[in-house]
């Protein structure tokens, strides 16, 4: 079966991507994860500047999920060129990097940069952080803030410009369409929900920042709900997650709309996932007698 | 680099109606293991709990000839995962990755070793004492609890011939207090000409006061610290200390690659 997909200039083996924040610089899984075998990996989000990020603690676990408050801790745009971009690339990843900015002047300096870094395959533009109060999330909640960000990061580079999409919104399709007519090459959705949990005992908060990010299983209808709503939206591709945990989780997400998919929580359970997946998305392939994987995207009989 | 092992489950003894220690066959991860080091627990076969939990490697379990079949952990029942793991059935598989994280420094002879525990902070220092008999050091554990039935696993220190400090808080075993008391004294009296190395593992509260008091008498000290973490490997940033760096600023740095064994007088304690 043909696993490969095509986001704009950007070829992925297969639809099987690491989700930002989840999978640190990849450096770290390089001993327990043939980084070249993944569609692609996504970069810890990354500013101009180094982020110290919030205190402990930092998530908290619920029902099938958990919260994360790590507000966007990261070493900077130069530093992960310099550092981390070196052995991605002798590892033979496909690196997606996780932009994010306070002002439209910082997306566009640190795509500049990165386009600019031999390796980086496309940008993802996170707009849509529910951690941090200063950065992107104000762009991800507006209509006009996410074309402005797509538009102006679009001008200065070549490769893939893809907006992570908030599902903090009341209609997520339409935040899809801003980005497609702001010519994103793809949107990639979605971030995580904006939580609360508290401890009774204390009457507080139990992460550090107060609210978190709700991400694992508990999330996933709701996010298949929203890939098919801007599978319907747009013609770009989608790039879906929210709570995979296996490869059936994974064909649900292609089938609503899909191109291809991140797993993020779940590669905290188990690093060594991705074989797991790539064998599942396989023998669905031959019990289908699917040729192509991308031909069951957007195939739900709604 | 880590192995994920189906461990099943040899064992399960209760010590108390909190604690338990529990034997998994995980003879790969025990064969390579350091003292100090961390395995990542899936107590759970569903997506509640979801993630894994952190253990200190409390034991490595041998056959007749010396070969690691398999590995102990020291658990207190406290949350879901811990439940789970105290009602754990032999023949149960738990899904074990490691080993993981920065072990201890183990000194050589004539430095001493000592080691500062409180409750359920006694889980790395069973794999340690073992590393510093076989090495000839001279080593003495600092141990604390709440009462008597909860100082467990003495006599397995004895027999290695560990110089034992005692200390209840409802005085039913050993001094009445904390644990820093004997150990403020015996730095104190220590003479400057002998070397010995610090190593912690218990409470946060206790973890600075072993820090402080060692930086008092100026001598090194390592601390095995606890944080909630999500990966184990590096991945989510969820279970960061900080650590005063080179460059003298305080950075968020993660336990569980940098640590769970982190130099006393780097962290910024609050």
């Amino acid at each position: 079966m043909d696993l490969s997909l095509q986001i704009g200039s950007l070829r992925l083996k297969n639809p099987l991507i690491a989700a930002s924040g989840c999978f640190g610089y990849g450096v770290e899984y390089a001993d327990v994860v043939d980084l070249s075998a993944l569609g692609a990996i996504v970069s810890k989000g990354l500013f101009l500047a180094a982020r110290e990020g919030h205190p402990a603690p930092r998530i908290v676990e619920t029902p099938s999920g958990m919260l994360n408050a790590i507000g966007l801790q990261g070493i900077g745009a130069q530093r992960f060129i310099d550092e981390k971009m070196p052995e991605l690339r002798a590892r033979g990843a496909t690196v997606i990097v996780n932009v994010c900015g306070t002002t439209i002047d910082e997306y566009v300096e640190v795509s500049r940069m990165l386009a600019d870094t031999e390796g980086v395959g496309a940008i993802e533009l996170n707009i849509s952080c529910p951690n941090i109060k200063e950065g992107g999330i104000q762009f991800g909640c507006s209509l006009n803030g996410t074309f402005d960000v797509v538009s102006a990061v679009r001008k200065v580079t070549a490769i893939p410009v893809i907006p992570k999409l908030t599902p903090n919104v009341t209609d997520v399709a339409s935040f899809a369409r801003a980005a497609e007519d702001a010519g994103a090459d793809a949107v990639s959705l979605v971030n995580t929900f904006l939580a609360m949990v508290i401890d009774v005992e204390t009457r507080k908060p139990k992460l550090s920042n107060g609210v978190g990010g709700l991400s694992g299983p508990a999330i996933r209808p709701i996010a298949v709900r929203m890939v098919h709503e801007c599978r319907q939206m747009v013609k770009i591709p989608v790039i879906g997650m929210g709570g995979i945990a296996d490869a059936r989780d994974a064909l649900e997400f292609m089938i609503a709309g899909a191109n291809a998919v991140q797993v993020g929580t779940a590669n905290f359970v188990d690093p060594f996932i991705w074989t797991k997946l790539l064998d599942g998305l396989c023998d669905y392939g031959r019990r289908h007698q699917v040729e192509r994987l991308s031909d069951l995207v957007g195939t739900v009989n709604a | 680099m880590p192995i994920d092992v189906a461990a099943r489950v040899i064992a399960n003894r209760p010590l108390s109606s909190d604690y338990n220690v529990l034997a998994l066959a995980a003879p790969d991860i025990a064969a390579i293991a350091s003292p100090g080091q961390f395995v990542m627990l899936r107590p759970g076969t569903g997506r509640d709990p979801l993630l894994r939990r952190p253990f200190s490697i409390f034991e490595i379990l041998r056959d007749a000839d010396g070969a690691a079949t398999g590995l102990s952990i020291l658990s207190k029942r406290i949350g879901v995962s811990t439940s789970l793991l105290y009602d754990a059935r032999e023949d149960q598989r738990i899904d074990c990755l490691g080993p993981l994280g920065r072990p201890f420094t183990i000194v050589e002879p004539p430095s001493q070793a000592w080691m500062i525990a409180g409750g359920v902070g006694l889980a790395p220092f069973a794999t340690l004492a073992e590393a510093l008999t076989a090495g000839g050091v001279k080593s003495t554990l600092f141990y604390g609890a709440r009462r008597a039935e909860e100082l467990f696993y003495l006599d397995f220190f004895r027999r290695l011939g560990v110089e034992l400090v005692l200390t209840t808080e409802d005085g039913s075993l050993g001094e009445r207090g904390r644990v820093i008391a004997p150990l403020d004294r015996r730095l104190a009296d220590l003479p400057a000409a002998a070397d010995v190395m610090l190593h912690a593992c218990g409470p946060e509260g206790m973890l600075a006061a072993a820090a402080r008091t060692a930086g008092k008498y100026g001598r090194p000290c390592e601390v095995s610290v606890e944080r909630i973490m999500g990966c184990g490997l590096g991945g989510c940033y969820s279970c960061v200390v900080p650590m005063r760096g080179a460059d003298g600023a305080v950075h968020h740095v993660r336990s569980c690659i940098a640590g769970p064994v982190l130099d006393a007088d780097q962290i910024s304690w609050e």
